[in-house]
């Protein structure tokens, strides 16, 4: 261990750390804790939309405020819905993906000894402990938590008297999401400071791991992106309690009586929701995508496929997807010639995006792939981007998205896309670093059921919600059935719902796997994956300040070769060899060229 | 073709110079501070942008009605730009190794940003007494939002301020080596900055 760092005690080491790793992992374990809620939350759902008017009374002893005689109450499905979404995409995957990995990995990637401020860094996930409880805690004051979809659009989040959820729930949710919001940015400076200041002798930005490089991205739109949000908050917080009408127009009507608000507009409120909302997709997906480009390199013992235009893609989709946020609204009444704009724009995306897909793929290209958990995980992630990327196109064109908005074809696109592929790329995550994590191995056998328990059931699943919506099921009905146009297609509702329920299982092999590997798996060595990042290089798992001596790089991350040897790697702190120079003429030599600077 | 055996060498480009040394440390001397502070800026820049745009859509709205702001806010605005002069004179005189010439001009801005605070209070205060509160019009709601959430980082900019000011009375600072006392500084004027701004869109729109 390194003399920077006494040894401390129970408290300081596990619990107010300052550590990265210690901070990552407690990410990670938070991210769990409240995904367990949200996926909870998705099963009672599914139960609700496949069998709308049966009785659970089983729940109903479990549930008793959410279930009236056996039946659930429409007003908790509204909040389960919301709840669902917000815990979903702001308390899972956001932690787990960007604040857990990020953490976890930043520093070992560029040879640093911790973030560039610990004590933030601690700050920050401390932020995000009394954030989770408030979100949960909204459950159990008067009328249950939000009920406003996870997108909060007023005048429903802005009135209290508008739903049963819209009143101290709502309120809840406003405060927790403000914590996250503050605990996010501090997160991102953190992540920006330390990719930007704190890499090791050598670690130029063309030698960044791609996990880095999409975090770094990630970090950029998040500074950027999350305060117009934070914004909005505010001016709703404004409005539900201080008189304000910065979003509730005149005439509005609740239970028979006029309100006095005038002038206001919530159309504002779903332009500065989405100028966040869209490129927080990106700020989601990206990191899955570093992850599956770091793992497919490692598995397959070739170094990623062109690396450069991976890097600029990356600062393209940043940049075109902090102006395409419209997409989301194109039936809000806009100008169609705007809507116009929206649709170029957002079909301009797939551009880069395409590259970046096309890479990935391109990387798998004579490789020796070794199906690993975390490889199959990767593979997925790749085969769900194409999947639900092609949705995508049919949503961001104005003229097909009026059919689509709204329908269970926006459902079934987005569940893949900020579903799961970035599902799979936590797990693809979990089961590669694992072993820096904790200094065991994860159960491979547990961790292929667990893959192919989850992939079949959640493509299945999420393609059919496609042909839902083809055939005009709207989203977010309490009882499908009680429209007779969408009765026919209760089967498919029913169907959806039994895959779903598999994967829901499926996750908990992984959740019981991961308790069990953190004790009892098989221990690890420094490099069980032969990998040439500089994380590999520090002891599983590192100490505290991570390398006795500091790393110098000399090269890129990912030189791999496949010129006879499937073990060939060279890490990045391997000193040059002038005495190799010949070696520039093989093929191997020209990829590592395209993977240094 | 040549073979390269496994764990060994390649080729590759020679190391490239970097600023951001870091040896055994931890944390090389003020190496973050810099990026670390101008995303913080970039942060707060896009959340005034937000109100920005959210003014200019709200005042399409038929109630929007400009209220003259307290004339309390003028004085305002020079106590905070006496107060940025007096941190820009602190810097200058550490610089010249004028130590306790600092820790006077530093005590001296952050005595004029409380007094900046105490002066945006007055301002609500005069407001009130006319009878013009938070609900009163859009634009008395975005006065009110905005001054609250301007004075909010003021605060936090004072508390650094204060910080640097105890460091400064410490003889912490000297002219090659006062970074922080700089950052702060910098942070400051932004403030005041941001401050011009929104009194011109308080007073525009």
């Amino acid at each position: 261990m390194s003399h920077d760092y006494p040894p401390q005690g129970f408290i300081r080491k596990y619990v107010f750390s300052t550590d990265h790793k210690v901070i990552g992992i407690q990410y990670i374990l938070t991210a769990f804790v409240m995904g367990l809620v949200a996926v909870g939350l998705s099963v009672l759902i599914r139960l609700q939309v496949a069998w709308p008017a049966h009785q659970w009374p089983l729940l109903e002893a479990l549930l008793p405020n959410a279930y009236e005689s056996g039946v659930l109450k429409p007003e908790f499905y509204l909040s389960m819905v919301t709840m669902h979404g917000t815990i979903m995409v702001f308390f899972v995957i956001s932690l787990a993906l960007v604040s857990g990995f990020g953490n976890l990995i930043i520093p070992l990637q560029i040879g640093a000894r911790d973030m560039a401020y610990p004590f933030l860094n601690m700050l920050s996930y401390w932020t995000i402990v009394p954030a989770s409880l408030i979100m949960l805690s909204s459950f159990l004051v008067e009328g249950g938590a939000a009920a406003g979809g996870w997108t909060s659009y007023p005048p429903l989040s802005a009135l209290p008297q508008a739903l049963s959820g819209s009143g101290m729930g709502q309120t809840l949710w406003l405060l927790a999401m403000a914590l996250f919001i503050v605990s996010f940015t501090m997160g991102s400076l953190n992540f920006l400071t330390t990719i930007l200041n704190l890499r090791a002798v050598g670690m130029s930005m063309m030698r960044l791991p791609m996990t880095v490089w999409t975090l770094l991205v990630s970090s950029i739109l998040g500074v950027l992106a999350f305060p117009p949000l934070t914004a909005a908050a505010i001016m709703l917080l404004l409005d539900r309690h201080g008189g304000t009408s910065f979003f509730l127009p005149e005439g509005l009507v609740v239970g028979g009586v006029v309100l006095d608000y005038a002038g206001g507009t919530p159309l504002l409120f779903q332009h500065l929701f989405w100028f966040l909302g869209h490129p927080e997709v990106y700020v989601l997906v990206l990191p899955a995508l570093g992850i599956a480009f770091d793992v497919v390199a490692t598995f397959g013992r070739r170094p990623v496929f062109g690396y450069r235009t991976t890097v600029v893609s990356l600062l393209v989709v940043a940049g075109l997807s902090m102006i395409v946020w419209g997409h989301h609204m194109f039936t809000s009444g806009m100008n169609p010639y705007v809507g116009e704009y929206f649709s170029i724009m957002t079909v301009l995306i797939t551009l880069p995006f395409a590259v970046i897909g096309l890479n990935l793929i391109a990387s798998l290209w004579r490789a020796e792939i070794r199906f690993s958990t975390a490889m199959l995980f990767a593979l997925g992630l790749i085969s769900a981007l194409g999947t639900g990327g092609l949705g995508g196109l049919y949503l961001g064109t104005a003229a097909a998205d009026i059919y689509f908005h709204d329908s269970y074809f926006v459902v079934g696109h987005f569940h893949f896309m900020i579903g799961v592929v970035t599902g799979f790329g936590i797990f693809a995550g979990v089961y590669y670093w694992f072993p820096k994590m904790f200094g065991r191995h994860m159960n491979e056998t547990l961790g292929r059921v667990h893959f192919w328990l989850t992939t079949g059931p959640v493509f299945v699943a999420f393609i059919s919600m496609h042909y839902l919506g083809l055939a005009g099921a709207l989203r977010r009905l309490y009882d499908p059935t009680s429209y007779a146009s969408f009765q026919p297609l209760q089967g498919w509702n029913v169907w959806i719902s039994f895959e779903l329920f598999i994967a829901v299982g499926a996750q908990l092999i992984f959740l019981g796997n991961f308790a069990w590997s953190m004790f009892a798996g098989r221990e690890a060595e420094k490099n069980p994956w032969q990998g040439a990042s500089l994380e590999w290089t520090t002891a599983s798992p590192p100490p505290h300040g991570n390398w006795d001596e500091m790393p110098i790089v000399h090269r890129g991350p990912y030189e791999y070769r496949t010129n006879g040897s499937t073990e060939g790697y060279v890490p990045q702190n391997a000193p040059v060899r002038p005495t190799l120079a010949d070696s520039a003429t093989s093929p191997a030599g020209e990829m590592l060229d395209r993977s240094g600077p | 073709m040549t073979s390269i055996p496994a764990g060994e060498a390649g080729v590759s480009g020679p190391i490239p110079p970097r600023a951001a040394v870091h040896g055994k440390h931890p944390i090389p001397s003020a190496g973050p501070y810099p990026m670390g502070l101008m995303a913080l800026l970039a942060t707060v820049s896009m959340l005034f942008a937000a109100f920005t745009a959210s003014m200019i859509v709200r005042r399409g709205g038929s109630d929007w009605v400009r209220i003259t702001l307290p004339s309390v806010v003028w004085i305002n605005t020079v106590l905070l730009a006496g107060s940025t002069v007096a941190v820009e004179m602190a810097r200058a005189a550490v610089r010249r190794d004028a130590s306790s010439r600092s820790v006077r001009w530093l005590a001296l801005g952050t005595v004029l940003g409380v007094l900046f605070l105490v002066g945006q209070v007055q301002a609500w205060v005069a407001w009130a007494a006319q009878g013009v509160f938070l609900p009163t019009s859009p634009h008395a709601s975005f006065f009110y939002m905005l001054t609250a959430i301007h004075g909010a980082h003021v605060i936090g900019g004072l508390g650094a301020m204060l910080w640097t000011l105890r460091r400064s009375a410490l003889g912490a600072y000297r002219s090659g080596a006062h970074l922080g006392l700089t950052h702060m500084a910098i942070f400051w004027h932004f403030m005041g900055a941001i401050w011009v701004y929104l009194l011109v869109l308080l007073s525009i729109l």
